[in-house]
């Protein structure tokens, strides 16, 4: 477990924050900037000092207030990847990764750091001639060769572009996937915590506002303003049900029906998670024919938001009697009239194929067992 | 050797050659050479403990302290020569103290030299040292502890090597302060040749002689050429810190 129950004031905005998390997977620590994401990770780390409060991963405790317990950083066995890298200009990439080594008894292999990140052409090279995407990884590897209990990632992929992004969020994956090392990823992007996060911390103003998985928490109404209007959706687990290769399409079963979305190179029985945004879903009283919408599945009014505006988020239930699947659906005020939408009523759900792209999609270990090299499109 | 009167006695006994030094200006240099090293050296370790109270340090009567070290930079050369006679001659407070208990004597000998310009050029030494210091990046220390390493291994891994551009700045000032020191030396140890007798020194004396211009120009284009020769290594090597510590060579 990872514990954490902290106060700290900084000027005048002050954290209080509580909160555990499993040892094992990805817990996201969402919220906007100024939320109090970064001081929180910076106190697990030891480079903040809260007012009070105790830290624990794993069952050692790393800072105590009553105890009096304040273990130095370098003690602390926590590996950090920073927002923008930090490598030591002064070392090459090799002496960057070594820096952290010698703590010994890690397993962690340099060599299989070196591959897992694909580093073995950067090795001799300065950081300052490296590319965003290469500094980060070698962030990474440098943190991993520390041989941490647990990594700590802040933001990791904001200073990147969309590119540099997409080549690091597999690498995470993996360390996810084949290390098997925690790590607590504090971002402000949904698509990025849909991708790779099981559990959710929602901080908001210094506090935390929710603590869950993924799916529970975005599929939540109350959580709406923190979670985000814009990308607000519904995330789904799946399983890669079949393939189409004629038309480069694949199956995801829920329970409850099937979705449709484009190829994925996942083996069959592989577990997804699906994001679906509500401004993606759109709603018939009857089933439409004659559209080119290829995912269109029965479901049942769950609740309507309080009407602000023009637009109004509706939720949806797809799955059985027995394992209810959420699903947002924004619509227009007015269809909502005009369709006599109403708390248990009978719907369709039309979804488009094409709004699943590979960014909402992310695979998730419910089994404990690890999965290969996924790049999907 | 020639049949000088005493007044002559600092002329070179024959003229050498354009390129030839001769013994005095060798002794003068060799001695120039020797102060600037011994006093760089030894304030080196308290300039760098300076800069660090200075840049890092958080307590009250800083900027007090700030003004205590750059004295020397603002006041006469021969008032802070004067302060050191007071202090570290063979009577003064500190002075006795060091000939009594380590039989040590600063009182009209190089040492004495080299302790006037330590303290002329340590105002300068610690300002680069302090500067550099402060644009060392913390962040790349916390980075280096979460790392593992503790606090002196960061120092030295991490901190200094990033401010080594203002250490070897600030030894090259305080060096180069060292070689053109005048006031301080002459009122604190006087002006003893092969003693004290450094190259401003010497120069000063060979203007005071008659018939001295020759061999003061000498001695003056001499400062000029050890002056160029500090400063050129010290922009050598900087530039290649420089590109080292941007990460690029």
């Amino acid at each position: 477990m990872i514990e954490v129950d902290v106060e700290k004031r900084l000027g005048s905005f002050a954290i209080d924050a509580r909160f555990a998390a499993p040892d094992s997977g990805i817990t996201a620590l969402f919220g906007r900037s100024g939320a109090g994401k970064t001081s929180i990770v910076n106190m697990l780390a030891g480079l903040l000092r809260p007012d009070r409060g105790r830290i624990a991963v794993g069952g050692e405790l790393l800072f105590s207030s009553a105890d009096g317990v304040d273990l130095p950083p370098e003690r602390r066995r926590l590996g950090y990847i920073f927002q923008e890298g930090r490598l030591f200009p002064h070392y090459s990439v090799r002496g960057n990764l070594t820096y952290g080594g010698g703590r010994g008894g890690s397993g962690i292999d340099f060599d299989a750091v070196v591959t897992l990140l694909g580093l073995n052409a950067l090795l001799e090279r300065r950081p300052g001639d490296l590319s965003g995407g290469e500094k980060q990884r070698v962030a990474i590897g440098r943190a991993l060769l520390a041989a941490p209990r647990l990594l700590l990632m802040d933001e990791p992929l904001a200073s990147l572009d969309a590119p540099r992004r997409a080549e690091i969020l597999p690498f995470i994956e993996r360390l996810r996937d084949e290390l098997r090392i925690p790590i607590i990823y504090v971002s402000h992007a949904m698509d990025e915590i849909v991708r790779l996060a099981d559990t959710l911390v929602l901080l908001a103003d210094g506090r935390v506002a929710a603590v869950g998985t993924v799916e529970e928490l975005t599929s939540r109404l109350d959580l709406r303003p923190l979670t985000g209007r814009f990308e607000a959706g519904a995330v789904i687990r799946a399983v890669v049900a079949g393939h189409d290769v004629t038309y480069g399409l694949s199956e995801l079963a829920f329970p409850g029906g099937r979705l449709r979305v484009s190829r994925l190179s996942l083996p069959l029985g592989t577990a997804v998670r699906v994001r679906i945004r509500a401004r993606d879903v759109a709603l018939a009283t009857t089933r439409p024919s004659g559209i080119s919408i290829r995912n269109i599945v029965a479901a049942r009014v769950v609740e309507i938001a309080p009407d602000r505006g023009p637009v109004v988020d509706v939720r949806l239930d797809i799955g059985r009697p027995e394992q209810p699947v959420a699903l947002w659906a924004r619509i227009t005020q007015r269809a909502v009239h005009e369709l006599k939408l109403a708390p248990g009523g009978e719907v369709f759900a039309l979804l488009k194929t094409v709004a699943l792209d590979r960014s909402s999609l992310g695979q998730y270990d419910p089994a404990g067992a690890a999965f290969g090299e996924d790049e999907a499109g | 050797m020639t049949s000088s009167p005493i007044s002559n006695a600092a002329l070179p006994a024959s003229p050498p050659t354009l390129l030839e030094l001769s013994p005095i200006e060798i002794e003068a240099l060799r001695l120039s050479l020797r102060v600037g090293t011994a006093s760089v050296l030894a304030s080196l370790p308290l300039g760098l403990a300076a800069a660090f109270l200075l840049a890092r340090g958080r307590f009250p009567g800083k900027l007090l302290i700030d003004g205590i070290i750059h004295l020397p930079l603002v006041l006469p050369p021969v008032a802070v020569g004067f302060a050191l006679l007071v202090l570290f001659g063979r009577h003064g407070v500190l002075g006795a103290f060091l000939y009594d208990r380590f039989g040590i004597s600063l009182a009209f000998n190089w040492k004495g030299a080299a302790l006037a310009s330590a303290v002329m050029g340590f105002p300068l030494m610690v300002r680069a040292m302090r500067l550099s210091l402060e644009l060392v990046d913390r962040r790349l220390e916390q980075a280096a502890r979460t790392l593992g390493a503790g606090r002196s291994r960061v120092f030295l891994t991490i901190t200094l090597p990033l401010m080594a551009p203002g250490i070897l700045t600030g030894i090259i000032l305080a060096f180069a302060r060292s070689i053109s020191e005048f006031g301080a030396t002459i009122t604190f140890v006087s002006n003893i040749p092969g003693e004290t007798s450094t190259l401003p020194l010497a120069l000063y004396t060979l203007t005071q002689v008659p018939g001295g211009e020759a061999a003061a120009w000498r001695l003056a284009a001499l400062s000029v050429a050890l002056a160029l020769a500090a400063l050129t290594v010290s922009e050598l090597l900087a530039r290649r810190l420089g590109r080292r510590l941007q990460g690029l060579a």
